[in-house]
C-alpha cells in the first residue's frame, strides 16, 4: 500500500560548497519530526553532503555556477530526498555510480561519493532532468517510525 | 575546521576539530600538509574525537595525505572515530593503509 505524504519541504541556494553544511542541517531538521534515531539522522544527513557535493563539484563544471534544489516529502515511515541540479547532467550512470570513479582524477577525491548514498539510505535513483542537469533521489525508512506505526494499528 | 597538533615521544598528534567536508577539505589538506611536513616524526596520529562531521571528501583528503607521508617512510594512523565516520572508512578500505589504533 503506497504511503501517504505527511509533510514537504523545497530549498534552493546557489551550488557553492559554504552552503553544505546547511543544507545537511536543513534536511535533518525537517526530518526530526518523524523521530529518527541519531544513526539514521546522520546517515540522511551524510547522503544528503555527498548529493550536494556532486552537485557543487560536478554539476556545473565549465559553466556559470546555479543552483541546487532540495525537495525532502515525509511519509509516514520513511522520507524521500530528492537534490536537483540544472547543470550538465550525467552522461553514464554506472560508471558514475562505480565505488572510487571520479571524473576528476586530478583531484584529491575518493570517487566514493554514490557509494556512501547507497550505503546509508535504501535507495538511490538517478535521472537527467528535461530542463537539464541530474535529479537524485533518495529514499530512507525510518525504523522506530515503523514500530509506532505497528503499535497503533 | 580547527587543526590542533603537538609532539609527544616522538609521535606526531594532530586533532580534527570540526566538520570535514567538501568546503573544509582544501584548507584541511593544506594544513596537514604545513604540520607533517614540518614534523620530524615517523609516526602520525589523527585524533578525531571532535570531528562532528565527515562524508567521502574526508576520504580523499586523508589518502592524498597519507601518500604524501608515505613517500617520506611516515605512518599515520586514525584514533576515536565517530560510529559514521568509521562506516565510511570501512566502506572505503581506508583502515588498509591508515589503521585505527586505541
Amino acid at each position: 500500500m503506497k504511503e501517504k505524504e505527511k509533510n514537504k519541504m523545497e530549498i534552493r541556494f546557489k551550488a557553492l560548497s559554504i552552503n553544505e553544511s546547511f543544507a545537511r542541517a536543513s534536511v535533518a531538521g525537517f526530518c526530526l519530526q518523524i523521530n529518527p534515531s541519531l544513526d539514521e539522522l546522520t546517515d540522511i544527513k551524510t547522503a544528503v553532503s555527498e548529493a550536494v557535493t556532486n552537485c557543487v563539484v560536478h554539476a556545473y563544471s565549465g559553466i556559470e555556477c546555479g543552483d541546487i534544489v532540495i525537495t525532502v516529502t515525509i511519509f509516514e515511515t520513511s522520507v524521500k530526498i530528492e537534490v536537483k541540479d540544472f547543470g550538465i547532467g550525467i552522461e553514464d550512470f554506472s560508471l558514475a555510480k562505480q565505488p572510487f570513479y571520479t571524473s576528476k582524477p586530478d583531484q584529491e577525491r575518493s570517487g566514493m561519493g554514490f557509494t556512501v548514498m547507497e550505503s546509508f539510505m535504501d535507495s538511490l535513483n538517478l535521472e537527467n532532468n528535461k530542463e537539464g542537469g541530474l535529479k537524485v533521489t533518495l529514499m530512507k525508512k525510518i525504523k522506530d517510525n515503523e514500530q509506532k506505526a505497528k503499535k497503533l494499528g | 575546521m580547527e587543526i590542533k597538533y603537538k609532539n609527544y615521544n616522538n609521535v606526531l598528534y594532530v586533532k580534527l576539530v570540526g566538520e570535514l567536508d567538501e568546503h573544509s577539505a582544501k584548507y584541511t589538506s593544506k594544513t596537514l600538509d604545513d604540520v607533517f611536513l614540518s614534523t620530524i616524526s615517523k609516526q602520525i596520529i589523527i585524533d578525531l574525537s571532535e570531528m562532528g562531521f565527515m562524508d567521502s571528501t574526508g576520504i580523499g583528503v586523508l589518502i592524498g595525505r597519507y601518500k604524501k607521508m608515505k613517500n617520506k617512510g611516515v605512518s599515520i594512523f586514525i584514533s576515536n572515530p565517530s560510529y559514521h565516520a568509521e562506516k565510511i572508512f570501512k566502506m572505503t578500505g581506508l583502515y588498509e593503509i591508515m589503521p585505527k589504533i586505541s
